[in-house]
């Protein structure tokens, strides 16, 4: 890896006894798409924060472009982009004035912010709302121009913060495709997500946080071989008999997991094992074979899912 | 660029974003600001003015028309309650109803800086209240054209409240409760125990105080210095300038603390 663009050693924040970051190291290299991976408390946003320079690390090492961002906020702050778990953009202006506003706070010239807005409003697919009162836009649009508006000053690194929270899943599909053209282009994007689809399509490597902690890194396909089967046997016998089943199943492979509504199998051949369990006369009400996923990289580190 | 010229570009950046919200209104903004003094004018002038004038003579309160005492003392609330209203609402907008500051704040600009424009922006509609209050009373004959001097140095009563207030917001979590709290428990007696209606020396000497420590007193005793030779020494003209210049300074400061503070929590 070259000269990492972002670097942390021992990165803590505590507010009062609490610690929402633990004393993490990772670093990000220049074109790379960096997920932070966890559930809601995990400390994600609080690393992200301290990343963006608007919030104090309480200990540890931080350099972002080998610039300390305690000592030299401001000229951090000048290099990233920072799209916001909350959308934060001024409803009672319009599209292209949220983004013209924004341009100005980076010192950009009125001159350059004229083309820029309307190069920010095609990549958002926005030009038809450019006149329109931002309080007008639907949740995926806003989200949409908040990440325009994150680009204005050509960011070296762009900053995401659950950035499909809360979206219907066609909303979430053109924000996917748009942060794809991004990371085409070689823009450094760090993302925060509970997601694991989403964490698997847009992210090069992850860390996976929990109470503040790292449980573990890699790329998506590396951690699910590390820390999961090739593939997942779900199967549900319904509430009552889910616990009855379990110890007889546990017999058949190696690892099984029990949530309140199904039991998760995990195996290499999802089919032959599912074959055994009905030869067994076990018949399960529903059953489905699919490839791991992060999710259960999640559940075999913490014992938790993601979503809760 | 020197450190200060680059903290002060950061400010304007902000004060013209605050500026672009403001000129949404300019519509309401400008009907308010023309409407008020013509209010005044009709209920003191015709009526409260009247009723004075029948008890004490034509030049009964402080040696002039009741309307007259009064009127160097309406611009110099206009310029606190204009300054409340540019102040308190963006403060309240940008830390809670639409995050705005956050945004700047992950941009390049620092607290103190987007407190700074929020000043800048808020002021100039201060100046602007005052001028068409002024301009009003000026082309009613209730003040002289001389008596440019009011508007000019009120101005200075919205700055040190304004400055002081953004502070002080930048800490309300309940916006509700404070907002009410304020208008009842700040903003009414102010208006009422300023020497405003009435000299304030026409209060029990226990009641005095809330003038010497209110802007609105100092701003509308140096208005009516300047708006009809109100006789006051040079020494206490002095101080009242003391007063609200101090005040304006420790605001500022105050309020670029605050809300450096508010935005790394």
């Amino acid at each position: 890896m070259s000269k990492p663009l972002i670097s942390a050693r021992g990165l803590t924040k505590k507010y009062g006894d609490f610690q929402a970051v633990a004393g993490i190291d990772f670093a990000v290299a220049k074109g790379e798409s960096f997920g932070l991976l966890g559930p809601n408390g995990a400390g994600k946003s609080t690393t992200m924060r301290i990343i963006a320079a608007t919030s104090r690390r309480t200990s540890g090492e931080l350099t972002i472009l080998d610039l300390d961002p305690e000592e030299r906020g401001p000229q951090v702050r000048a290099h990233l982009g920072v799209v916001p778990q909350q959308d934060n953009l001024d409803t009672e202006l319009t599209v292209a004035e949220n983004l013209y506003v924004y341009g100005r706070y980076f010192g950009l010239s009125k001159k350059y912010l004229k083309n820029k807005v309307e190069e920010l409003l095609a990549f958002a697919q926005l030009e038809d709302k450019r006149d329109v009162k931002v309080d007008a836009l639907s949740g995926g649009m806003k989200r949409r121009l908040t990440i325009a508006r994150a680009l204005v000053s050509e960011p070296d690194i762009l900053m995401l913060d659950e950035p499909t929270t809360g979206l219907d899943p066609q909303a979430r599909h053109i924000l996917w495709d748009r942060l794809f053209r991004l990371k085409e282009d070689g823009v450094t994007l760090i993302i925060t997500t509970h997601f694991m689809d989403e964490a698997e399509q847009l992210c090069d490597r992850l860390i996976v946080m929990d109470r503040g902690k790292i449980m573990a890194e890699g790329s998506p396909a590396d951690l699910i071989k590390k820390y999961s089967t090739k593939e997942v046997l779900e199967v549900r016998f319904g509430s009552d008999r889910n616990k009855e089943v379990a110890p007889v199943i546990r017999e058949l492979c190696d690892r099984v997991e029990e949530l309140p509504d199904r039991l998760l199998l995990y195996v290499d051949d999802g089919e032959a094992l599912l074959e055994e369990i009905t030869a067994k006369k076990l018949h399960p009400n529903t059953s489905l074979v699919r490839r791991s996923s992060l999710e259960d990289v999640f559940l075999r580190l913490t014992g938790r899912s993601l979503i809760e | 660029m020197s450190q200060l010229a680059l903290q002060v570009r950061g400010a304007w950046y902000f004060a013209e974003h605050r500026i672009r919200v403001m000129s949404k209104w300019k519509l309401i903004i400008g009907m308010i600001d023309f409407a008020n003094p013509l209010f005044y004018l009709v209920a003191v002038g015709i009526g409260i003015g009247v009723l004075v004038t029948e008890n004490s003579g034509n030049s009964g309160t402080d040696g002039v028309p009741y309307l007259t005492f009064l009127a160097p003392a309406l611009v110099a609330s206009t310029a606190i309650s204009s300054a409340i209203d540019e102040t308190m609402f963006p403060t309240l907008e940008g830390f809670k109803w639409r995050k705005t500051f956050y945004g700047a704040n992950s941009a390049p600009l620092s607290g103190g800086q987007i407190a700074a424009g929020v000043f800048i922006a808020a002021m100039s509609r201060v100046i602007f209240s005052v001028t068409i209050y002024w301009l009003v009373l000026v082309s009613f004959g209730v003040l002289e054209l001389s008596s440019w001097r009011t508007p000019l140095f009120v101005t200075l009563g919205g700055a040190a409240f304004g400055a002081v207030l953004m502070g002080v917001v930048s800490k309300v979590y309940n916006d509700d409760l404070f907002m009410s709290a304020f208008s009842r428990m700040v903003v009414t007696p102010l208006f009422l125990f300023s020497g405003t209606f009435f000299p304030l020396t026409n209060m029990p000497i226990y009641l005095q105080p809330i003038g010497w420590i209110s802007p609105l007193w100092h701003a509308a005793e140096i208005g009516r210095h300047f708006a009809y030779g109100y006789e006051i020494s040079n020494l206490i003209l002095i101080l009242h300038f003391t007063f609200l210049i101090s005040l304006l300074i420790f605001g500022l400061r105050y309020s670029s603390k605050q809300f450096t503070k508010r935005l790394l929590k």
